[in-house]
């Protein structure tokens, strides 16, 4: 079977990618959404039309709002980022963009968070991500124990975990790469985003190693020795079409939603289709050929 | 194969029954209006810090209930439809360091005038009466204002532990009852001392509600008001209350989504569903055909199934709930690609094993590797079963842990995915199974054939055994 034979290979191209989304942060920038910094961001639409962008920066500076950023944003927006603010200083931000109530604006959106709750946020999201994967490892040593010969239970959990790494890491560079260029932040979102991941790689994973399970089990049944590599190759074989078919109704939706979508709906929609994509590589390339090289160490013990 | 059928008309009665009720239920004041988030609709949150350091641990919850049930009055009484006021506690579980109250105002941009009817405090005051009004006549009373009457003592709202609603035990006359703190308690004991025989008055938002003479000192802090009928004594009481939040509050986090931007969201993620929904029908049928017709009518039952669960418990759909339903919809999908990949294998048989197929375990069907469509199907499902019951699993568990840990969207999300799980669990399975037996007395022919074929290959059928 070509993938297990060329296991090599695919481990080395995971590996070049994580690796690759690891050291992306050191040259596009890790750069957190106010979710999790604190601080405000503020969204107005001009009905008319907006007034140019030095001018406005020069008209806020004025206000103290220490370190802000104002950026254009589509055709008649702007997005102001500053620490966090409170509701008398939005007003009197509102009152210079729209110069004194001249310019008819409107106000998108308004977030501004204190650093305690951006910090608690981030703890959560640590703690969830976690955990889930804690419980995922126990549910499939106990789903796997069954058949923990030739490789223990466990390790199909240990090879399931693998894949999840992959599958939420590789995203996670992606997104910052491409977000260097669309202005995407680490958000709330997208860590959702990144939990759904999380659910997908394992649902696929799992579907893979269901069948490698019953492979096992009617063998120990009818007593016909097999190469364990032989039994990984053609569960590969078998789930493959179901495998390709799943992640490609779930890319139809993603795609629409893509294309359709606006503003955060898109960067969102973007996560889940590379992490939907590497969730499918990973279950064939990386998880279930994995399971092969953890027998062949263990026979070497 | 009859049963099946009886079955199938009644699931295709049930989704248009379903149709009906998510139509029906989608007029204006109907009873199960679907609920979006704030920022599908627009609206404002914000997110209090109460600083419970001087109540003792016991009381906690009761004080954050209060403070909730406060706070809700006094939004109400500005009118903004179905405000959403929650306690968030503190604690490990939650991951949160401090206690919350999270306000989301629906339709409400303006966070000044939100934060200002939250913060409004009605104003209680004890006033005594000033030094020389007592010889007045009462033509000359009638000219002075109260502020000239009446001179303030210090003692206001902020002393007031409580106010209770009680009844005269003699004459059942009702009474409103005020309780202070112990800093209250020794002033107003000081004031009591001082001015036996004045009038002090009280105040509530600058407008005199009593003018009790002072008897004798009180010095257990505590006071009554009476000569209400029951009904004003229990409003008195519940304004005093407002008056007295039982926990500072200080505004930690706001948020406000305009409302164009969430409708415009609202709208693209609709639009996105319904042309993801048709693309994916589109590929099922001409991929899986006859079954994937099948797949189809049951991912309908699906959508229209979960849409009237997230009405009726109501789930507060937000951009990322709706992101778990899309998801879930892949997973409801894949248990049907998984079954339909099953039977494709049963029919077809097993040739990469030198011994037969994967049929029953024994028996002489197993040399034979290609089963007959009933068989196969039989075998799909039931094979199919075991991946799908794992897989599901697991999103199960990330659904319970992310909505037992997650941040309120986070929330959302799982508990779409958890139900599209479920639900799913029942339609692409049960339903399927039940509408694919249905159509499946089609005689083995060519035809049956090409429609239980998948992608571009015919597989031959075997004679039923």
């Amino acid at each position: 079977m070509g993938i297990i034979r060329n296991r090599k290979i695919f481990f080395t191209l995971s590996a070049i990618l994580v690796i690759g989304s690891l050291v992306a942060p050191f040259f596009f920038g890790f750069h957190l959404g106010t979710d999790f910094t604190g601080g405000s961001i503020l969204e107005v639409r001009y009905l008319s039309e907006r007034p140019q962008l030095e001018a406005t920066q020069a008209l806020l500076s004025p206000l103290g709002l220490g370190n802000f950023s104002l950026r254009p944003s589509g055709e008649s927006n702007f997005v102001l980022r500053a620490r966090e603010i409170s509701p008398e200083e939005k007003s009197a931000i509102l009152s210079v963009l729209s110069s004194g109530g001249q310019t008819q604006i409107s106000e998108e959106r308004f977030n501004s968070i204190g650093p305690v709750v951006g910090e608690s946020l981030k703890r959560k999201s640590y703690i969830a991500i976690a955990v889930v994967i804690f419980c995922i490892v126990l549910f499939i040593t106990f789903a796997f124990r069954k058949v923990s010969k030739p490789v223990s239970s466990w390790k199909y959990g240990l090879a399931t975990i693998v894949a999840l790494f992959h599958d939420v890491i590789v995203p996670t560079g992606i997104y910052i790469v491409a977000g260097k260029f669309f202005g995407w932040e680490i958000d709330l979102l997208f860590v959702t985003a990144l939990l759904a991941i999380l659910g997908y790689s394992v649902h696929d994973t799992i579907v893979v190693f269901d069948r490698v399970r019953e492979h096992l089990r009617r063998n120990q049944e009818e007593g016909r020795v097999e190469e364990f590599e032989k039994t990984v190759g053609e569960s590969l074989i078998q789930t493959m079409s179901r495998s390709i078919n799943t992640s490609l109704t779930l890319v139809i939706v993603l795609v629409a939603l893509y294309i359709l979508g606006v503003g955060a709906t898109q960067s969102f929609a973007f996560v889940l289709l590379v992490g939907v994509i590497a969730g499918t590589y990973s279950s064939i390339f990386l998880a279930s050929p994995l399971l092969v090289t953890l027998e062949k160490l263990q026979k070497k013990e | 194969m009859l049963k099946y059928r009886i079955w199938a008309v009644f699931l295709l009665i049930a989704t248009i029954a379903l149709v009906y009720f998510l139509y029906s239920s989608q007029r204006e004041n109907a009873r199960f209006p679907f609920k979006f988030g704030l920022d599908l609709v627009g609206g404002t949150e914000l997110i209090y810090r109460a600083d419970v350091s001087q109540i003792s641990g016991g009381d906690i919850a009761d004080s954050m209930q209060t403070l909730r049930d406060v706070i809700e009055r006094r939004i109400n009484v500005f009118g903004v439809s179905e405000p959403l006021i929650q306690v968030e506690r503190a604690g490990l579980v939650s991951g949160n360091p401090d206690h919350r109250l999270i306000v989301e105002l629906p339709g409400v941009s303006d966070i000044e005038r939100a934060v200002a009817m939250i913060g409004q405090t009605p104003q209680l005051e004890f006033k005594l009466e000033r030094a020389g009004v007592r010889d007045l006549s009462e033509e000359e009373l009638k000219k002075l204002t109260l502020d000239e009457l009446f001179v303030s003592t210090g003692l206001t709202g902020r002393f007031l532990k409580r106010s209770s609603l009680q009844f005269d035990p003699s004459t059942a006359q009702p009474i409103v009852a005020l309780e202070f703190n112990d800093e209250g308690k020794e002033l107003f004991s000081q004031i009591t001392r001082e001015n036996i025989g004045r009038t002090l008055a009280i105040f509530l938002d600058d407008e005199l509600k009593q003018a009790p003479v002072i008897q004798s000192e009180i010095d257990n802090g505590q006071a009554i008001i009476t000569g209400y009928d029951a009904a004003t004594a229990k409003e008195v009481v519940r304004q005093l209350n407002f008056g007295a939040l039982p926990v500072p509050i200080e505004l930690a986090s706001t948020q406000t989504v305009g409302a164009t931007l969430g409708e415009v969201a609202l709208d693209a993620a609709v639009k996105a569903g319904i042309w993801g929904f048709i693309i994916l029908s589109l590929f099922m049928v001409l991929w899986y055909r006859l079954p994937g017709v099948v797949a189809v009518i049951a991912l309908i039952l699906y959508v229209f199934l979960s849409l009237s669960i997230f009405k009726l418990i109501p789930v507060t759909l937000t951009a990322a709930g709706l992101a778990g339903f899309i998801l879930s919809i892949g997973m409801a999908v894949d248990a049907n690609i998984l079954i339909f990949e099953r039977m494709k294998e049963e029919l077809r048989g097993m040739p990469a094993r030198g011994t037969g197929g994967f049929a029953h375990s024994g028996g002489k069907e197993e040399l034979r590797g290609g089963k007959n469509l009933i068989d196969a199907m039989r075998e799909g499902f039931r094979r199919a079963w075991l991946s799908i019951r794992d897989s599901n699993i697991a999103s199960i568990i990330t659904a319970v842990i992310l909505f037992w840990l997650g941040t309120a969207s986070v929330k959302g999300f799982a508990l779409t995915l958890g139900i599209g799980v479920l639900v799913s669990m029942f339609t692409a399975i049960t339903a399927s199974r039940t509408y694919l037996y249905a159509v499946s007395f089609v005689q083995e022919s060519k035809l049956t054939e090409f429609l239980f074929s998948s992608g571009v290959k015919s597989y031959k059928l075997k004679a039923d055994s």
